[in-house]
Formats: structure tokens, C-alpha cells, sequence
């Protein structure tokens, strides 16, 4: 533990040096408050408290920021050892891969942990400015915090393999936005466009949800619009929400950080200094 | 400390170890040598557990290489260290110590050891190559370990750094370290060692203490003779040797040789100023032991 806490502690510090922390926390603030102002309509006719239709908008917000911050600080872990010539020395120390790779993960989640607290309290903050009655809506926004954690992790593990496997930051860049796009936009343009193609078939109705449960972006969507009780704010895949239990796309995010992990560590030893 | 049995390592085709065979004893110097490529730092590699042998056994303090058991007791100097940029020297120095189960509060010493004192809160991308280089030295000297693998660790060094480099080498071997070395600068290594290990080609070709290697190689002693301008000519002829200059006489000869020669060159009395003995440099062995490979 001492070893992980060792690693752990001097990227913490590399990501405030980098200014990582900062570019995170102020993109999470920024895109939040952008999102309470735009939200600040009246939403009366809903019936639902200012800080539920809050944590609506930025599950959305969310899915996209999230992934992105976990690989961009990741891309670099494993690449830009060996692109400096630091991973020889470190492999000499008495440490596991699996200790290296460990404090790497607890530092990127704290630094991404840090950046969700400033944004989601940015917009928590503006909820109860204007409606009173928010806390109502606190429970969905601890289980967006935390369940945002969770796919950050995920990320962070997928960010940490591709790192592991390019072997050079550049082409772990690449392939880090790459899979940003595919996990992010392109997975639903194409689930949606098969869904239009199909017409309420056999496709939409059985295989479609268990495609959106696959991918961690939208099981984190679904998660937490089935958990909330403004899920009818969001539409889109609310339908699909309805008919997958919350707790079967907790699981799937779930699965997806530890399998994300897992398939760095593997990764990871592969990597011949 | 260190025992290295028929090691044989090879890439694809390449045979980038060939049986080689080298112990390292505790509060040893040895210094391997070699062309680049001879395959020195895949030797250490592989002794380091980095990667692993094709063949043979590597024994580190009891344990297989990689081993934590060998890793605990292994410091290794990498060539060209290299360290994050954006952290000071203290703390990069702060994360090793604790990976090694030290206290950070540590780092100043080492860090002084190595004279970076004045630039221990400084970020490490402001360094120089030289100051690296103290890093990777001061990183190697944590926790008193047994043995120490060192891939050029002079190279950046100016020449006061080398001699202080040397000094803690030394320190390091009377408290019984075992020094695994590579290096390019032959004169430094002549002195700062107790034996020479030279590899050619991916064979070891030479493994003993430089007076040993000295007598095997067989190769010839240089003898300058200083004599006067009026008596250069009369001393060229009566040892049979080559008028180099105005005033100098060169001879060569065997080792056997030398004491009569000496003693010739003794008889002549007046008629030199100087003599000067000089035994095959380490350049010379060095490009003897590792040319009988290539032929």
C-alpha cells in the first residue's frame, strides 16, 4: 500500500505540475454553470425540484466530459514512461506492474474526483439558489457523483491498455480520442439508426437494450435516468431506460472498471522495457 | 552476490548472448566492456530481470532476477537517466525512497551526497545531463544495496564529477556492494576496478584483473628512452632501438623481456636523462581481446 500511496502521491503532483487538475476542475465548473444557466427556465409543468432536473442535464453532460477527462489524463500513463525512458529504472525498484498501474489509477481518480466535486457543487450551488426544495433532489446527485466515478474508472482502465499497447503517447493519443468517439457518439448513431431501421422489431425491443447496457457510456445514461425521478426531462433513451432495472446498469459500470483495470494490467505486462 | 551460468540471449535470429559466464563477488568492482552492441546492456538486462535469459541461470543474492527477494537488493543506474520533468529533485528522490520502504526525509542526504543540494527544489526538466546523471546515482544509492548495476554511469560527467563518482564507488565496495559497471572511458575503469569483463559480440572474451589480462594478451611494452642531442644516435644503436626524435629512443619489447632490457638500458649510464616504462593500455587489451573474437 505504501508503494501504490508512493506512486500515487507524485502523479497527483506531475497532474497539478501539468496543470491537469486545473484544465479538469475548470472545464467540469464551466460546462455545469453553462448548463444551470440554460436550465434555469421555469419547469414548473414537471413538477419536479430545480436540483433533479439539474442532475438530468448533467448526466448528460456527464457522459461525454467523463470519458474524455479519464483518457486524456490516462493516454499518457504507460506511453509516456517509456517514451521518457523512465519505465526501465522503475521495473528495477521492488514493485509489481500491477502496484505502478495502481497508484496511476488512484491519482487520475482523484484528480477526476476533485473536478466532478467543483462541477456538480458549481451546479448544485445555482439549484438551490433558485428553488428552495432542491434537496429533494440530493440522492441523485450523490448517485450521479459517485456512479460518475465509476465510469471514469472505467475509462481510465480502457485509457491505460490503449497506453499500454501503442507504446508511443502520439499514437496513444489517437487512439484514446478514437475510442472516445466510438464509446461516446458514434455507438448510439448507430444504435439509433438500426433502431430506426428496424421499426419496433425484434431488434429494438430485445437486443437493443442489452447493446445499450454493453457500452459503459450509455449504461451510465441509463443508470442514472432510471435512478431519477426527472427521467421524463430527458428523452431520448428514457424509453429504453424504463425497461432495464438500475441495478443491471450499476453492473455493467461495474464490470466495465474492474474489466477496464484488468485489461491494463494485462497490457501492461506485455510492455518489454 | 551476483552469478551469471551460461546466459544465452537471443532476439529472433540475433544472438545477443552467447554462454556467458560472469560472477560478481560482494565488494567487487567489475567493469564490463565492449563495442556498442556487444550486448552490455542486454547482460545487465537481463540480470536486472528486465528481460528474461533464452538459456543459462542468473543467481541475485539467492534469488532468480526480477524476484523481489533480487530486486530488494538490486540498485540500478540506467543509461542517459531519465526522470519526470515536472517534478524537483527531492521529490522524485521522496517517490523512490518510498519504494524502497525509506523514509522520505532521506532525499536531502542523498541528494547532497551527490552534490545536488543547490538544486534539490528545482524541477528536474531544468537540469543537465550531468545533473541527471546525479539523480540516477543518488536514486542507486538508496537503502545500501548489494549489488549495483551501473549502464555508463560516467557518461556526462565532467571530469571532478568522475573522480567523486568514483569516490562513492568506492565506499559503496568497502562496505561490501557488488559493482557491475559499463563503460567507454577505458583510463577511469583502468584504475576504479578490480577486474575487467569484456564482451564481444555477445561472448565474453575476457574476464580477469588487468595484470592477468596483461599477461595473457602477451602484448608488447613500450620503453621510451630519453637521451641528449649528442647522444641519441650512439643509444638508438647500442639498444637496437627507434630514433623517434632529437632526443628520444623507443624500444618494445616482451614482458619477459623488460627486467633485461631495463637493465641495458641501466648500463648505458650517462648517456640517458629518462626512462619511461608504459604496459599495453587498456585501449590496447581491450582491442586485442575483442579483434580475436571478430577473426
Amino acid at each position: 500500500m505504501t508503494r501504490i500511496m508512493a506512486g500515487a502521491g507524485s502523479e497527483v503532483r506531475i497532474a497539478m505540475r501539468n496543470r491537469w487538475v486545473a484544465i479538469a476542475v475548470a472545464m467540469m465548473a464551466l460546462f455545469a454553470l453553462v448548463l444551470s444557466a440554460a436550465g434555469s427556465a421555469p419547469t414548473g409543468e414537471i413538477g419536479a425540484d430545480k436540483l433533479s432536473v439539474t442532475v438530468a442535464s448533467l448526466t448528460s453532460l456527464a457522459v461525454y466530459l467523463v470519458p474524455l477527462l479519464a483518457l486524456l489524463m490516462s493516454f499518457d500513463a504507460v506511453a509516456g514512461e517509456v517514451e521518457r525512458g523512465t519505465l526501465p529504472l522503475i521495473l528495477t525498484y521492488p514493485v509489481s506492474r500491477g502496484e505502478i498501474l495502481a497508484g496511476k489509477f488512484l491519482a487520475h481518480l482523484a484528480v477526476l474526483g476533485i473536478a466532478l466535486v467543483a462541477g456538480y457543487g458549481v451546479a448544485a450551488l445555482a439549484a438551490f439558489a433558485f428553488d428552495p426544495g432542491a434537496a429533494a433532489g440530493l440522492p441523485a446527485l450523490v448517485r450521479l457523483l459517485l456512479s460518475s466515478l465509476v465510469l471514469g474508472a472505467a475509462f481510465l482502465g480502457v485509457g491505460y491498455a490503449v497506453s499500454a499497447v501503442s507504446r508511443r503517447p502520439g499514437a496513444a493519443a489517437g487512439a484514446a480520442i478514437g475510442l472516445w468517439l466510438v464509446f461516446v457518439v458514434l455507438y448510439d448513431l448507430g444504435l439509433l439508426a438500426a433502431v430506426v431501421a428496424d421499426g419496433g422489431g425484434d431488434f429494438t425491443t430485445h437486443v437493443f437494450p442489452w447493446l445499450l447496457l454493453a457500452n459503459p457510456a450509455d449504461a451510465f445514461r441509463l443508470y442514472n435516468l432510471a435512478a431519477s425521478e426527472a427521467a421524463g426531462v430527458a428523452a431520448g433513451v428514457a424509453g429504453a431506460a424504463q425497461t432495464i432495472p438500475p441495478a443491471l446498469a450499476l453492473s455493467s459500470l461495474l464490470v466495465w472498471s474492474t474489466g477496464g483495470f484488468a485489461l491494463a494490467l494485462v497490457a501492461f505486462r506485455r510492455v518489454r522495457p | 552476490m551476483l552469478t551469471c551460468s551460461r546466459v544465452t540471449k537471443t532476439f529472433g535470429t540475433v544472438e545477443a548472448l552467447q554462454d556467458v559466464s560472469l560472477a560478481v563477488a560482494e565488494g567487487e568492482r567489475v567493469a564490463l566492456l565492449g563495442h556498442n552492441g556487444a550486448g552490455k546492456s542486454t547482460l545487465m538486462k537481463t540480470v536486472l530481470g528486465l528481460i528474461p535469459a533464452t538459456l543459462g541461470e542468473i543467481r541475485v543474492a539467492g534469488a532468480a532476477p526480477g524476484e523481489r527477494a533480487a530486486r530488494e537488493a538490486t540498485a540500478y543506474l540506467p543509461e542517459n537517466a531519465a526522470f519526470h520533468p515536472a517534478l524537483t529533485g527531492r521529490e522524485q528522490l521522496a517517490v523512490y525512497l518510498r519504494l524502497r520502504g525509506e523514509p522520505a526525509s532521506k532525499a536531502g542526504a542523498l541528494l547532497e551526497r551527490v552534490g545536488l543540494e543547490q538544486a534539490a527544489d528545482r524541477r528536474i526538466g531544468t537540469y543537465s545531463k550531468g545533473m541527471r546523471q546525479r539523480v540516477g546515482l543518488a536514486q542507486a544509492l538508496i537503502g545500501r544495496p548489494r549489488l549495483m548495476v551501473l549502464d555508463e554511469p560516467t557518461s556526462g560527467l565532467d571530469p571532478v564529477s568522475r573522480r567523486e563518482f568514483y569516490d562513492i564507488l568506492d565506499d559503496l565496495a568497502r562496505e561490501g556492494a557488488a559493482i557491475l559497471l559499463s563503460s567507454h572511458a577505458l583510463t577511469e575503469v583502468e584504475a576504479r576496478t578490480d577486474r575487467i569483463a569484456i564482451l564481444s559480440r555477445g561472448r565474453l572474451v575476457a574476464n580477469d584483473t588487468l595484470a592477468a589480462l596483461r599477461r595473457a594478451a602477451g602484448l608488447p611494452i613500450h620503453i621510451q628512452v630519453a637521451a641528449r642531442p649528442d647522444t641519441v644516435g650512439d643509444v638508438a644503436r647500442r639498444l637496437d632501438g627507434t630514433r623517434v626524435n632529437g632526443v628520444r629512443v623507443d624500444l618494445t619489447c616482451t614482458h619477459d623481456d623488460k627486467l633485461s632490457r631495463l637493465g641495458q638500458i641501466a648500463g648505458l649510464g650517462g648517456m640517458i636523462e629518462d626512462v619511461e616504462v608504459i604496459p599495453p593500455s587498456l585501449e590496447d587489451l581491450y582491442t586485442h581481446f575483442s579483434r580475436r573474437t571478430d577473426q
